[in-house]
């Protein structure tokens, strides 16, 4: 299959894709690592004109780990799933470790995830949860951007028109913390059919102090589930309430059905997925070692 | 080719040896290695980045050629099925899947042993769930992977080739 025929322009910095893509307008696209946007536009559900290549941009790919967790752009999902400074946030190596398969992950990027803001992308979730932030370069210069005001809607973020992300930042959970992702997939390379991301701080062994709970891929966008959040913040995360956490992700969620499940089977599945990634969540915040993988059914 | 859309060059070494083409921006790395250069070890299974027929490695990396434009290869090292065999003796890799019949109608076959590499580089010695993890952007719709997971297991046995 052939993408519509387009013209290529190599971008040798961000301000030099900055300015390309104030030249060729609204018909050019940025690539990245392409792992969307290329089947996107065999598809010709997307037909740009013009290609601004970012891969050819030196210093773009680095883990800077000197407070927060500084991610370049066009760090690849495997680099994230290797590195010895990303696992400092569980989270993080979860979502990174996930992300489809091999392949995918040896060219797929953090920064063109995010950009993509694909509804079902593993990125929003996980970065809604550690509360990251985004930088962008523009004609105007650089601005940080709250992950939560950074998606708006599905393949819809607050990039202006000739904005480039240039780095994601998360910034390192206090003390007892931990977290956990799982998404329920039917097998690697596709999509997933439901997922929970959860980042938890506690007081002491039993009492949460502060939780993030969000429900991804069965929304237009990630979003956090307030009321899963209230059952667990300041009080002791007992079987019980972990179950009301489950409860609450379920009544919130709205999937429609289609041919990764039907909305009933999605519901039930977020509401399981909420329930285990607390339990992994918890056990981290309290010093424990947890492998946490996806569910494939 | 529209008019007005100007070629690219591109050049990549393609195992050990340097090609260089001018070619449509468009065109993706599994057409300038089938089409360009005529190495069609290399299959084209879905077309859509699921099954991984088209799998080799750029720059030591595995990736699904036909979800990679070749201009991404512009300078890079690939390496194909066509460059595993050495002076017709098979890679390690290769012999093990032929001992251990780890494919049938061989359509899936180059893409899981470029797989298989990368598997075996990070992992030498992998475990049940890191080889079910490794090869799980392979499809193969015969043999219900017994065999690969048996062939895996004896190529990792057998080591890296002697150089």
């Amino acid at each position: 299959m052939y993408p519509r025929a387009f013209a290529y322009h190599r971008a040798a910095s961000y301000a030099e894709a900055v300015s390309l893509l104030g030249e060729l307008g609204e018909e050019a696209k940025l690539l990245a690592g392409g792992q969307s946007l290329i089947p996107l536009m065999k598809l010709r559900l997307s037909a740009p004109r013009h290609l601004v290549d970012l891969n050819f941009i030196p210093q773009t790919s680095y883990i800077h780990s000197n407070g927060a967790l500084r991610f370049g752009a066009m760090t690849r999902h495997a680099e994230i799933a290797a590195s010895t400074d990303a696992v400092r946030i569980p989270i993080l190596r979860d979502c990174a470790a996930g992300i489809a398969d091999p392949q995918v992950r040896n060219l797929g990027t953090i920064g063109g995830s995010i950009a993509e803001a694909d509804p079902t992308g593993d990125w929003a979730p996980v970065l809604l949860a550690t509360g990251a932030t985004v930088k962008a370069l523009g004609p105007n210069g650089e601005r940080t951007i709250d992950i939560g005001k950074f998606v708006l809607d599905a393949y819809t973020t607050a990039l202006q028109p000739a904005e480039v992300v240039t780095e994601i930042e998360v910034p390192l959970p206090p003390e007892r913390s931990g977290g956990a992702y799982i998404a329920l997939k039917r097998c690697a390379p596709v999509y997933a059919s439901a997922s929970v991301a959860v980042q938890l701080t506690m007081e002491d062994d039993l009492t949460c102090k502060e939780a993030r709970i969000v429900l991804g891929v069965l929304g237009l966008t990630a979003a956090r589930v307030g009321a899963a959040e209230e059952t667990l913040r300041g009080q002791p995360v007992t079987p019980q309430r972990i179950a009301r956490v489950g409860d609450a992700v379920m009544d919130i969620a709205q999937p429609q059905s289609d041919m990764r499940g039907s909305a009933e089977y999605k519901r039930h599945a977020a509401g399981a997925l909420a329930k285990l990634a607390v339990e992994a969540a918890l056990r981290r915040a309290r010093g424990e070692q947890v492998e946490v993988t996806h569910l494939y059914a | 080719m529209p008019e007005g859309i100007a070629r690219i060059h591109v050049s990549m070494k393609v195992n050990g040896k340097l090609y260089s083409r001018e070619v449509e921006p468009r065109m993706l790395l599994v057409e300038f290695l089938r089409e360009e250069i005529s190495l069609t070890g290399t299959h084209i299974g879905c077309d859509s980045s699921y099954c991984g027929a088209c799998t080799v490695l750029l720059n030591g990396k595995s990736v699904k050629s036909c979800t990679v434009f070749a201009f991404q290869a512009d300078g890079a090292d690939v390496l194909t099925v066509e460059g595993l065999a050495r002076n017709g003796e098979l890679h390690p890799v290769q012999r093990a899947f032929s001992d251990c019949h780890g494919f049938q109608c061989g359509y899936c076959t180059p893409g899981l042993l470029m797989s298989t590499l990368q598997l075996l580089d990070e992992h030498p010695q992998p475990t049940e769930a890191e080889i079910r993890k490794g090869i799980a952007g392979n499809t193969c719709r015969c043999t219900g992977y017994q065999n690969i997971f048996k062939a895996i297991r004896a190529a990792s046995a057998a080591g890296p080739r002697s150089q």
